[in-house]
């Protein structure tokens, strides 16, 4: 980790200690934009720290932006930083500008599939986009598809096209987009936009996954160490100690699979690295998450403490962009195909 | 933070040339039928192949010249041990000496000890067991009754040491010994040993496992006498030495390579098309095998910058060796076969023979139980 990615790492701490607490959250849950903790983490470049230097980001490695989103996560930060930077991060891999403000991407849902229809006054967009993550608080999303059998990448705003509002179990909005010929504001070919869409996406979440563990580990520490019962605290029984210790693997385990992924994506996300880490992080989430309740009593089942922010979190986005069967089994495919003897090459790349 | 970190690596340029050396070494000794890719094979027992290994300088990778050694990095041993593992080739006579003994040698011998022995383990000739647990202290390792008492010129030792693997066919072990009795501090009062096993007053009987084999053994010392240069490091630092030497022996691949070959040959029966709960569960072995590469690799770049990496090493362990022992449980579900007796030939034996080695894999090395105690005390639980 560069100087420069450690001080970046304090200022998230700084900024979410200030703006991301318990009742910012609670109205981010409710549909309220948070407007001070957005603007805090736009005006320290954060939004754009994904993006080459070129196109307007600030010079970080990208696997230090992506730790950087990791600790947003572990703060739970009600905020579209993983969708802002994946927008960014592709509008610049197709050579277009990357506009201000907060950036969503579509379509996320597998089965949904955009046209791109090039027409006399420029490329229009229809078809719908489900549950597309702080669609209806972005102004602007990226839309990926294909025209004429290739790849192609657009810009599109988002005014007209929301139909609707749900929400993941963490509370974060996710929208219905309906596009009828909406006109695009930029495209531009990239090639297999989908396809890197999905790993990217697959790559965010995997970081947001880790961050929001190493959260869950801490909270965990603590609370066994303060929770005294048959006169001594819970930490000291070694049943719950072994629980936390398989807890700390599993922490461990997606840390260690989203840094590979990051380091091996700094141009493009490497299809192997992202499987491997959405897979991993996917099954680290829902163990650990598991424990960490199971650790919590009563106490991690109440809206009053605060560890639901994270596993909530955890629970949605490990079935985002592909859950872990998804990613296995196409993990699973490309090792059976290359066969037995290639698997360790393959590894040892990494 | 936490009380673990599993840093990043960046592997040196030499690594990668490494690498295909030993790939195409041990692809060589298949082709001429020096050997047959095994799992377990740091189990194994092939001095012809240890001496080549020796001739190569893939042992004592780290050590000083003069010693013997190559002088090379942490991160360039464990390419070749990962490389050697993952080919199944059979490092096992020499695997101990290198992993540990050779190492605490190097760190706590006299100066007698490291030139007479460390040249010769790097030489791929002389080969070490393991002498910690006895009939009476396992897990609890404190509990040691084996005594040395001081006499003239050195110290005359007595008791059993057990589970003490390749004994019978090894040179050496280095011995957990009492040398003070017992006091409020457990931990007191106990010091390690070299032990030469062709020397009188130490006898050595075969302990049989549960496939047949003759890997373990008991070790009964009666009156042995160790001179004073055949102490590590000083009288009364027993402990200390014998937990530095545990950090080696648990953060490498063998804790997680054990039976991969079961893995490959499996991906092999399935071949080329998987249906969908194959892919499957094929596609959890990979991520979770690239994972724990990577935090093991992240142990080796820690053990570089001299760093004790305690609690992820026994992370990599807990983790790695229930891979281990998830493999062969899996797959038996999705190859229809049943486990048989034999020497890997088969598919068959291949799953048969690592499901009778498999109870050992959280055992051997600290049990999973002892490691989670050991990640609990690093997260500050104890």
């Amino acid at each position: 980790m560069s100087e420069m990615c450690n001080d970046l790492l304090n200022t998230v701490d700084r900024i979410c200690d200030e703006h991301c607490s318990k009742p910012v959250r609670e109205s981010a849950e409710a549909g309220a934009w948070p407007a001070a903790l957005w603007q805090a983490l736009e005006e320290v470049g954060l939004t754009r720290a994904a993006l080459p230097e070129a196109a307007g980001g600030s010079g970080l490695a990208f696997e230090d932006a992506m730790l950087a989103l990791r600790r947003s996560a572990y703060h739970a930060a009600p905020v579209p930083l993983a969708e802002t930077m994946l927008a960014g991060r592709l509008l610049a891999a197709a050579g277009m500008s990357v506009p201000q403000g907060a950036l969503t991407v579509a379509p996320v849902r597998r089965g949904d599939v955009l046209r791109f229809v090039q027409g006399a006054s420029g490329t229009t967009l229809s078809g719908s986009a489900h549950r597309v993550p702080w669609g209806n608080l972005c102004a602007h999303a990226v839309v990926a598809g294909e025209l004429e059998g290739k790849g192609v990448l657009g810009l599109v705003s988002t005014a007209r096209a929301v139909r609707g509002v749900e929400k993941n179990l963490a509370g974060e909005p996710r929208a219905l987009l309906e596009f009828d010929a909406a006109p695009l504001l930029a495209s531009a070919a990239l090639h297999d936009a989908p396809a890197r869409l999905e790993a990217e996406g697959a790559l965010y979440r995997s970081e947001q996954m880790a961050g929001a563990l190493e959260r869950t580990l801490e909270y965990s520490l603590q609370y066994a160490n303060e929770r005294v019962q048959f006169g001594r605290p819970i930490a000291k029984f070694q049943a719950v100690q072994h629980m936390l210790a398989l807890l700390a693997g599993q922490v461990a385990a997606a840390s260690a699979a989203a840094d590979a992924a990051a380091e091996a994506s700094g141009l493009a996300p490497d299809a192997f690295a992202v499987a491997v880490a959405k897979s991993r992080a996917g099954e680290a989430a829902g163990k650990g998450a598991e424990i960490a309740h199971q650790v919590h009593g009563a106490m991690g089942y109440t809206r009053e403490h605060n560890l639901h922010y994270n596993t909530r979190r955890l629970w949605s986005w490990r079935d985002e962009f592909g859950n872990e069967t998804y990613w296995q089994s196409r993990l699973g495919r490309i090792v059976a195909a290359q066969g037995a003897d290639a698997l360790w090459p393959t590894l040892s790349r990494l | 933070m936490h009380a673990f970190r599993f840093d990043p690596v960046r592997m040196p340029a030499s690594a990668q040339a490494l690498r295909s050396e030993v790939r195409a070494f041990i692809a060589a000794e298949v082709a001429n039928g020096a050997f047959t890719p095994s799992c377990n094979s740091w189990s194994s027992f092939d001095a012809d192949f240890s001496r080549k290994c020796g001739a190569r300088g893939y042992i004592g990778m780290r050590w000083p010249k003069q010693y013997g050694g190559h002088e090379r990095s942490a991160l360039e041993r464990h390419v070749v041990t990962e490389e050697m593992l993952a080919g199944g080739a059979p490092v096992g006579a020499h695997w101990i000496a290198d992993r540990q003994s050779g190492q605490q040698i190097l760190r706590y011998g006299s100066e007698r000890a490291k030139h007479t022995i460390l040249p010769k383990i790097a030489s791929g000739e002389c080969y070490f067991s393991i002498g910690m647990s006895e009939p009476d202290s396992g897990s609890d390792l404190a509990a040691v009754r084996t005594r040395a008492n001081k006499t003239e010129g050195g110290w005359n030792i007595s008791g059993t040491k057990v589970w003490t693997s390749a004994a019978h066919r090894t040179n050496y072990l280095i011995a957990l010994v009492r040398t003070a009795p017992k006091e409020d501090d457990r931990h007191a009062g106990m010091t390690q040993f070299i032990v030469d096993l062709s020397h009188s007053g130490v006898s050595v009987r075969p302990i049989y496992n549960l496939y047949g084999g003759h890997d373990f053994n008991e070790v009964v010392f009666d009156g042995f006498f160790a001179a004073d240069d055949m102490v590590m490091g000083d009288v009364g630092t027993g402990w200390k030495l014998v937990t530095s030497e545990l950090a080696f022996e648990r953060s490498g691949p063998d804790r997680f390579l054990s039976t991969y070959q079961l893995l490959v040959e499996s991906i092999r029966a399935i071949g080329a098309d998987p249906d969908a709960r194959s892919a499957n569960e094929i596609g959890r072995f990979v991520a979770h095998l690239a994972t724990l590469r990577r935090m093991s690799t992240s142990v080796a770049g820690m053990l570089e910058r001299g760093a004790q990496p305690m609690v992820e090493a026994a992370l990599v362990k807990d983790m790695g060796t229930a891979f281990e022992r998830e493999i062969p449980e899996t797959f038996r579900h999705l190859i229809a076969t049943e486990p048989a007796l034999g020497d890997g030939a088969s598919y068959a034996e291949l799953l048969g023979m690592t499901m009778l080695r498999a109870p050992g894999f959280t055992l051997r090395g600290g049990t999973r139980e002892i490691l989670r105690g050991v990640i609990a005390r690093g997260l500050g639980l104890r």
